[in-house]
């Protein structure tokens, strides 16, 4: 048997390939090279839910070969944002990261391009909302995609029977199933008659005025209607102008109709409210209907989630959006942009609306119409509205349009809901606003 | 016996006299301490001291952690009416919840010391369980209490014709609430101290005071209080730190507000730094609370030692 030998030379030559091939292979990875990739996605609320993203990131990662691995990490306590910050701080984490609103601009240096998933996805699925635009965009870098998950409106949760009773208002004659809206007359001074007759007839509407996300989306958004911003554009402190003082007088009307403990509620107050039956209507995203239709049906199946009311400068209503965003120090960000621009193809967002019984929305135009909404039920058609399908209403977030760095500060800070409170207690207008103006000018740090 | 047999060969090479030495010293019962104790101290330098250092460092930089601003934040911060607010609510916090810690820890301490011997492990064991509970389980159980819409308190209150109350919609109730909360988890802590230190009274002393014809209050006010001295300042002074610093009461029934009448330090440095992305400004508001309790530490321990010297 003959036995071929090896020689110095072609030793050497081997070892050398080998090693060459061994240190250069890292550097060319695609989504197409059998890799890792990690994710942290935010925990759905919505009971299988989670299962739907599992599935779809298999199915990708099976396609191309990847090793993954799903982190569902909970907004409960903030863990979410915590993880956002640790992760930021080690330069190290997750390739794939959900981040909500304020997030893509507050890690905005550490945030990998995400102009070749997005722009592509938007001349696919259509335009997205200026609310994306302006969470999700620094200039012309794209810093995160936006995605159904996690991503909703907050606008009015009606009771049917108890806006027909108290107030002679129709919401589903306002807001047909499978229509547009016929909701001209629905304007904030309806609305605060509405909220008169529901105070009188024992079901007040049930608003918060805490300094959680639900209270201060609501109230962002009738400033907005009001066209009373605080911070302009260009980061300048306009808070003393006469819209904010319209808005302020309005919102001291209509927090004489709300429970008079609304000033501690928190996110599941509203929820809580709506499904003991104590009130008429609530401003959130269908999770509280959810809720009711399993713990208190009679309820649920006299929901009928709307449009805001109009107020002098328009309809706005708050839209919270949730974004996917890799690190720049990222192993694995080619995989990480395809993956990404698997789960946002139309086929994949419309398993993931459904999985979440309809609560998350797409952020592209064209995806605002999907089967899930129409046929949701109990009563059928109560969520055709909730995507805002024919545009009807302008989709904002509070503290726009400051630049998201100050508007993150005045929003977490609740600036809005504790001027309306002071106000109401009964302090002086231009004491309210003189206040306003020194904590706004303390969020100019950079 | 060994240093004797180390003495008796005088004649020994550098090396064995190196040996020698590294032998008694780790016969040293100091040494042997300080072996035991070295994982603590590692694990207290990784988890304690390093972070102490960096968010000093943390502190000293702006909003976007890029420059050194060296006291900027803290400048920053002196400005700022709700800084003072802050400030003012943690003392108040703090310094109220102590107080009433301790006195219905002394009084409760009293009482368990007089039930008889028999039935006083079962009193310490159900007395101690509102410490033991996690605070951040049983702040839930209050919240549910103190909900703004359904209140069990107001539920009850309203047999009598009471309320119903805005328990933490009301600045000044929520203050009270989160207080309450506090006395409610701490006060345990202090009887349990304060009954140690009652056992350890010679009973000699109570029988001399009795023969001088002292009466409760006197015996109180000259053989226990003084007896307690230390244990009481040891008991405050750790107290205070830690209600100081407490978070999760506070965050989970309050959150901070109404109108920011609850934030104390931690929550109000989470906020800042955590929820608003500014992590140097949360630095510097959860650093402030250093030189506050350092004074209360250099004032308490040197009593103590004054006391310890005197005995």
């Amino acid at each position: 048997m003959s036995r071929k030998k090896l020689t110095r030379r072609q030793f050497v030559a081997a070892t050398a390939l080998s090693s060459a091939a061994l240190i250069t292979a890292p550097y060319i990875r695609g989504a197409y090279a059998a890799g890792k990739l990690t994710m942290g996605f935010w925990d759905h609320w919505v009971p299988g839910a989670n299962k739907a993203s599992t599935d779809l990131v298999n199915e990708w990662a099976e396609k191309e070969r990847v090793e993954v691995s799903i982190d569902y990490i909970t907004s409960n306590g903030r863990k979410n944002e915590i993880t956002i910050a640790a992760e930021a701080q080690a330069k190290s984490g997750h390739d794939i990261l959900a981040m909500a609103t304020w997030w893509p601009h507050s890690q905005a240096d550490l945030l990998e391009p995400m102009n070749d998933v997005v722009e592509p996805l938007i001349a696919q699925n259509g335009a997205v909302n200026g609310t994306v635009q302006y969470l999700g965009r620094a200039g012309d870098k794209w810093l995160a995609v936006p995605t159904c998950i996690g991503s909703q409106i907050k606008g009015p949760c009606s009771r049917i029977d108890l806006m027909k009773k108290y107030a002679g208002i129709d919401v589903q004659e306002m807001y047909p199933a499978g229509s547009p809206p016929k909701a001209d007359n629905w304007t904030t001074d309806t609305f605060l008659k509405a909220a008169e007759a529901c105070h009188k007839g024992g079901f007040p509407f049930g608003i918060g005025l805490g300094e959680t996300s639900d209270s201060v989306d609501t109230v962002g958004a009738i400033f907005l209607s009001f066209g009373a911003e605080v911070v302009d554009a260009q980061s300048n402190v306009v808070v003393k102008n006469d819209n904010v003082r319209q808005a302020l007088e309005y919102y001291k009307k209509l927090m004489a109709f709300l429970p008079p403990d609304a000033p501690a509620w928190d996110d599941a107050s509203n929820n809580r409210w709506l499904i003991s039956g104590r009130g008429a209507l609530i401003m959130n995203p269908p999770s509280a209907w959810a809720v009711a239709k399993r713990d208190a049906p009679d309820i649920a199946a006299q929901c009928w989630t709307h449009g805001f009311p109009a107020g002098p400068k328009g309809r706005f209503a708050p839209f919270l959006p949730y974004f996917w965003s890799v690190w720049n120090f990222g192993k694995n960000k080619q995989a990480a942009k395809s993956l990404l621009t698997y789960m946002s193809q139309p086929a994949a967002v419309e398993k993931l609306v459904a999985a979440s019984g309809g609560y998350d929305l797409p952020a592209f135009e064209k995806l605002t119409t999907l089967k899930t909404w129409a046929e949701e039920g109990p009563p059928k058609g109560t969520l055709y509205h909730y995507p805002n399908p024919y545009n009807h209403q302008k989709l904002s977030i509070a503290a726009s349009p400051a630049p998201p760095k100050v508007a993150q500060q005045i929003y977490v800070q609740a600036t809005l809901t504790k001027m309306c409170v002071r106000f109401y207690q009964g302090e002086s207008m231009e004491k309210t606003l003189a206040w306003a103006e020194g904590e706004l000018e303390g969020f100019m740090r950079s | 016996m060994a240093d004797v047999a180390i003495q008796s060969n005088p004649v020994v090479g550098s090396g064995t006299r190196k040996r020698g030495g590294l032998q008694r010293a780790l016969k040293r019962k100091s040494t042997a301490a300080f072996l035991m104790t070295l994982p603590l101290i590692l694990l207290i330098a990784i988890l304690v001291i390093y972070p102490a250092f960096y968010s000093l460092h943390l502190a000293t930089l702006n909003k976007s952690m890029q420059r050194f601003i060296g006291f900027g934040n803290f400048e920053f911060l002196f400005k700022r009416e709700t800084f003072w607010l802050v400030v003012k609510q943690s003392c108040i916090f703090a310094i109220t919840a102590v107080v009433f810690k301790a006195l219905i820890g002394f009084i409760v301490a009293h009482f368990v010391h007089n039930i008889p011997a028999k039935g006083q492990r079962k009193w310490r064991g159900m007395l101690l369980v509102p410490w033991v509970i996690p605070p951040a389980m049983s702040t839930l159980a209050w919240l549910w209490l103190f909900d703004p819409s359904y209140s069990a308190f107001n539920y009850t209150l309203s047999y009598f014709g009471i309320g119903p109350i805005s328990w933490t919609g009301d600045a000044y109730w929520a203050r009270f609430s989160v207080i309450l909360v506090n006395i409610w988890f701490g006060a345990p802590f202090f009887m349990i101290m304060y009954l140690a230190a009652l056992k350890s009274v010679p009973e000699q002393l109570y029988e001399a005071a009795a023969i001088d014809g002292a009466n409760w209050w006197q015996r109180i006010w000259y053989v226990t209080l003084p007896m307690m001295r230390n244990i009481i300042a040891i008991t405050t002074l750790f107290s205070l730190i830690v209600t100081f610093a407490n978070f999760d009461i506070v965050r989970i029934l309050t959150a901070g507000g109404p109108l920011d009448h609850t934030h104390i330090f931690a929550t109000w440095a989470f906020r800042v730094g955590i929820e608003g992305g500014d992590i140097p400004l949360g630095a510097s508001v959860s650093l402030f609370m250093f030189p506050i309790l350092a004074v209360a530490a250099i004032f308490i321990l040197r009593d103590i030692n004054k006391r310890g010297n005197e005995s």
